[in-house]
């Protein structure tokens, strides 16, 4: 499995420096440096010196991806390419293009995000798990049909639906919490709560409805017509054979997101305040602020490939037919 | 204590739901002192004297050398003190000293060092200087760049990485000083524009006036290439000619030209104090690992200092103990003291203790939690707008019924800036100085129904403009002789704008016949460049393809993003353009600037975003920016505003209206635009606060539990079928 997982990583490289290459294209195509100094420096009366000054001090002033005025292996090096992504290989983040050491930020901001996401996953997995096996245990009743009425019906819905009518429901009809805004240590429970069920609620419709197929699926196998054969009650089979058997593509369907919950939600933090790494994500893309864009964008691509790598590992733990080679 | 668990216990056995849990635990969390739950802040705060606020957008910049931008002000207006401010009561805008004893008065010398006197020919001044003298015994807030030990050295001047092991936050340093400010303080921050790390977005125009600082910039920049890694550079070690520190409390700004805007400047926070102390502790190793910098912890003599500062959370602005009180202005403009703004006249300011300001990225919550009192003033989104405000049968805005019963009140307010629609005048067709262009451009300007836009668009909140100048700067005019004669007609006390048979008629003369030319008959076909995007962005693109397709004229819209659409401005490939300025200063010379041929954009990279030269109107500005606001000056504008108007370079567009709503119990306000330290003159009413935030936000409770009730119903007939299921036997 080692070996494996070394090689996994090994080919996490090419991938992360392709990820690199596109970020960089992208971004520089639709910013230059000039426009990522003005956005900097302000819209009203910038001199020409000033934005030659801000671009030298952060290392725009050089060539994207290859310096054909320099020579040998400088070519590569001495661009805004390379002299940006070697240190991201470190963890390096470097200094935002205000001045700010994102590292630092990334540290703050990842726990406002895990606040929210955490629980959501948790209850998430609950709450669905629970609504899946209630449709599956009463398939073909007037409770298994209204309720994938019910799912199709809020799978349809925007998320956007959710949030502002929750904020209005919740926060603004009921006042039964605060419709935005974020606080720290305990302070913080009261303003998690809405979008965490928020977060549930649009949830439910997609995940319920994959979890009740899983386990109707599982319900039709050899196994639990023998278990039923062997005279258990329909509570025991599904609580103790069926959940158990269904529940290894939900697990390898959630270790996946596992590494990335850390890089919150970006609609949700934006409508809650919620001052996470999502909403650092959107405020860096808005502001042109590249240094973020490009450490946020490695991060997810880092944080996906342990995600698929914890994956596969996942599967060998939970289904002794599954080696890695 | 007991008292909170028995009730949380009473309300768990009371409900005996668990839906209620995270209620209950919400309780826990909130300190059960009331019924309010959902109060954004901590409940034994909600008699306090606190400001409540939200901004929408993170502060980019604190450097008060850096800051150029509304959303900052907000903050630095409040902690940094420059020599001047706006006096916050009288209109037309009027500048009074802050820290600076009185205002000071320029001073004219000749080649020979002689003085002049103030009204001597421009070419025969050589040098204008400003004697500024400061109020003595202002304190800095405390901080602890100024900590001493008994000795009297500096207790954090020799930091480094291991010693700021813990050490996150400022607050985190345990000791903190202040000292006296010191003119030289001025002086170091007029020097600090021309710092190369710096990057202060007016150090180009001050390298005009201020004597010698563009050789003084390129010292510093040499000083900084020849030593790499050197982190902080005192500026008191090098000369700048343009500055002088005559005593403690005098110092000396020399500009090499007469330049009467600069008044204008010295209220802003460019000019603001900066102790060489506060650069040096920053500039220290490991303090900006840290993101322990001057541009995040601001450090000023004024009422507020910034306590907390996390922009993506919150910013909190607590009283300057230090601060040595200043006096509520004891007279205003008339109807000011039956309004009650001058109730607090002669009393010590500031009146508010602390000052919150929190993130809403969004206007949606914000407004509902402004509705909810937990802001204590809100500006209106389009979204909200009918909700808070109507128009009365003689066309004013007045609140609704919902927003009055509340008792939320409305302030309104010409805003000093403008929204055109410019003209590239480098343009082969719609620019140039050609009568053809001229009135092609005349017949457009006509067509593009602003009352229209502005009823639609901006919910009535603009008025239509006849020129450059916005309403309440000096040379804007009023009534019938203030109307642009080439796009309106004076009609039963109003201006009315031409028809569009005249517009017609006008391209006919153009030699664009219902909108084609009449050299190849093809029809004309103009292109529009516009910042704006999105869908939001298509209902006023299509209006303004209405207005030109009125004169048969085919409008392209390019909308792009605001880099493209500068670049586009910089190169002058822009035919048609959309565009706004916001003023600096209160002065008729910050409008008329951007139409001054040496600021052309695609010559010189400067405002004329137009590319507009004209040699008669830019003598007259070169002329009428010299001027005090003496009627002579006035006669000079009117010259070029008749120009303006003549050439259209510009549709005029419109200054938008500002509207601002504020709750019962927050006193003092009144609109001023130019103003950035109106924080100290506020007065909250907390109890009022309290009592109505305790009235409008009880918990309702009976739809949660209807919903319990009614799913507990639904299942019910399923567990028993379930049960009845189980019980049957298999044969």
């Amino acid at each position: 499995m080692i070996s494996y997982i070394l090689r996994r990583v090994a080919y996490a490289f090419p991938i992360l420096i392709g990820v690199n290459i596109i970020t960089f294209v992208l971004f520089f195509v639709v910013n230059t440096p000039d426009d990522m100094a003005r956005m900097q420096l302000g819209m009203k009366r910038v001199s020409d010196v000033t934005i030659t000054n801000w671009k030298e001090e952060r290392g725009y002033d050089k060539p994207i991806l290859w310096n054909k005025d320099s020579e040998s292996i400088k070519k590569i090096t001495d661009t805004i390419f390379f002299q940006n992504s070697v240190k991201l290989f470190v963890f390096d983040f470097g200094r935002s293009d205000s001045g700010r050491d994102i590292g630092h930020d990334i540290s703050q901001r990842m726990w406002p995000s895990l606040a929210i996401t955490v629980p959501s996953l948790i209850l998430g997995l609950l709450s669905y798990i629970s609504f899946g096996l209630i449709l599956a245990f009463f398939r073909g009743t007037y409770v298994d049909v209204s309720g994938v009425i019910l799912c199709v019906i809020m799978m349809s819905i925007s998320g956007l639906f959710y949030i502002i009518g929750g904020q209005y429901l919740i926060g603004k009809f009921l006042h039964l919490v605060p419709i935005s805004g974020y606080d720290t240590g305990l302070h913080a429970v009261k303003f998690t709560i809405l979008p965490i069920f928020i977060g549930l609620i649009g949830g439910i419709g997609v995940s319920t409805r994959w979890y009740r197929t899983i386990f109707l699926e599982e319900m039709g196998k050899d196994y639990v017509r023998t278990a039923k054969a062997k005279g258990l009650s329909e509570t025991r089979v599904l609580y103790q054979h069926v959940l158990m058997n269904g529940l290894i593509p939900i697990l390898t369907g959630v270790v996946v997101i596992l590494p990335s919950l850390f890089m919150g939600s970006l609609i949700v933090e934006s409508f809650f305040a919620i001052p996470g790494l999502g909403s650092y994500t959107i405020d860096a893309i808005s502001r042109q602020d590249f240094a973020i864009v490009r450490s946020m964008v490695f991060l997810g691509s880092v944080l996906y490939i342990i995600g698929l790598i914890l994956t596969d590992i996942s599967y060998t733990l939970v289904d002794p037919r599954v080696g890695l080679n | 204590m007991t008292k909170h668990i028995k009730k949380i216990k009473r309300s768990i056995l009371d409900y005996r739901s668990i839906s209620q849990l995270p209620f209950c635990l919400l309780l826990i969390c909130t300190g059960c002192e009331n019924s309010i739950w959902n109060n954004p802040y901590p409940n034994q705060d909600s008699a306090k004297n606190i400001h409540y606020d939200s901004f929408s957008e993170r502060p980019k910049h604190l450097d008060p050398v850096s800051s150029y931008s509304s959303n900052e002000y907000v903050f630095l207006g409040q902690i940094y003190e420059p020599p001047l401010q706006y006096h916050f009561l009288k209109r037309p805008y009027e500048l009074i000293p802050l820290t600076a004893v009185v205002l000071p008065t320029p001073r004219f010398f000749d080649k020979d060092g002689q003085l002049l006197k103030a009204d001597s020919n421009l070419g025969d001044i050589h040098r204008v200087k400003y004697k500024i003298s400061i109020k003595p015994d202002i304190l800095y807030q405390p901080h602890p760049a100024f900590a001493k030990s008994e000795s009297g050295k500096y207790l954090y001047h020799d930091l480094n990485t291991k010693k700021l092991s813990n050490i996150n936050v400022l607050s985190d340093f345990d000791i903190v000083g202040t000292r006296k400010l010191l003119a030289k303080d001025y002086v170091y921050q007029i020097k600090r524009m021309a710092h190369p790390r710096i990057h202060s977005p007016i150090s180009g125009l001050m390298a005009k006036y201020i004597l010698g600082l563009n050789e003084f910039a390129e010292k510093l920049s040499k000083v900084e290439k020849g030593n790499p890694g050197l982190s902080f550079i005192d500026l008191n070690d090098y000369e700048l000619p343009g500055v002088r520190v005559i005593d403690d409390t005098t110092f000396e700004i020399i500009l090499s030209q007469k330049y009467p805007q600069f008044l204008y400047w010295l209220s802003m926070s460019f000019f603001a104090p900066m102790p060489w102390e506060a650069d040096y502790f920053y500039s220290q190793e490991g303090m900006i690992d840290k993101n322990i910098t001057l541009d995040w912890y601001p450090v000023g003599t004024g009422p507020f200092m910034l306590s907390e500062n996390n922009p993506n959370l919150r910013m909190v602005l607590e009283r300057n103990p230090n601060f040595r009180g200043e006096i509520f202005p004891t007279e205003g403009e008339k109807g000011d003291r039956e309004s009650g703004l001058l109730d607090d006249a002669g009393e010590k300011m500031p009146f508010i203790d602390k000052a919150i300001y929190s993130l809403e990225k969004e206007s949606i919550p914000a407004w509902n939690k402004f509705l909810q009192g937990y802001y204590d003033t809100s500006g209106i989104v389009s979204d909200s707008f009918d909700q808070a405000v109507q128009f009365n049968l003689q066309g004013d805005a007045e609140l609704t019924d919902e927003m009055q019963e509340k008792g939320i009140r409305l302030l309104t307010a010409v805003t000093t800036s403008t929204s055109y629609v410019g003209f590239n005048m480098e343009d082969e067709v719609i620019g140039g100085d050609t009568e053809r262009a001229r009135l092609l451009r005349r017949a457009i300007s006509i067509a593009v129904d602003y009352e229209e836009y502005i009823s639609i668009f901006a919910n009535g909140r603009g008025k239509p403009a006849q020129g450059p100048i916005p309403p309440g700067i000096f040379g804007n005019v009023q009534g019938m002789k203030g109307i642009n004669p080439y796009v309106y007609n004076w009609e039963n006390d109003k201006s009315v704008r031409y028809s569009i048979e005249y517009a017609r008629e006008l391209l006919v003369q153009a030699g664009y016949p219902g909108g084609r030319d009449k050299r190849n008959g093809k029809q004309l076909v103009l292109n529009l460049d516009s910042p704006a995007a999105g869908p939001g962005s298509k209902a006023s693109f299509d209006w303004m393809r209405k207005q030109f397709g009125k004169l048969g004229i085919n409008l392209v819209i390019r909308a792009t993003d605001y880099n493209r659409f500068q670049e586009k401005m910089r190169k002058g490939t822009a035919q048609i353009f959309q565009w706004g300025w916001n003023a600096d200063y209160p002065d008729p010379e910050n409008f008329f600037f951007l139409l001054y041929g040496p600021n052309a954009k695609v010559d010189h990279n400067g405002e004329n975003a137009a590319n507009y030269k004209n040699p008669e109107f830019d003598d007259l500005f070169n002329q009428m920016k010299s001027m005090p606001n003496i009627p002579e000056r006035q006669d000079v504008i009117d010259k070029m505003v008749e120009i303006a108007r003549r050439d259209a370079p510009w549709i005029w567009g419109f200054h938008p209206v500002g509207f601002s709503l504020h709750h019962q119990w927050y006193k003092n306000a009144k609109p001023n635009l130019m103003a950035n330290n109106k924080l100290k003159y506020k007065r909250i009413k907390p109890k009022i606060r309290k009592e109505k935030r305790a009235f409008w936000n009880q918990p309702i409770w009976w739809p949660i539990t209807l919903l319990v009730f009614l799913t507990i119903l639904l299942l019910l007939p399923a567990i028993f079928s379930y049960r009845r299921k189980e019980a049957e036997s298999a044969l």
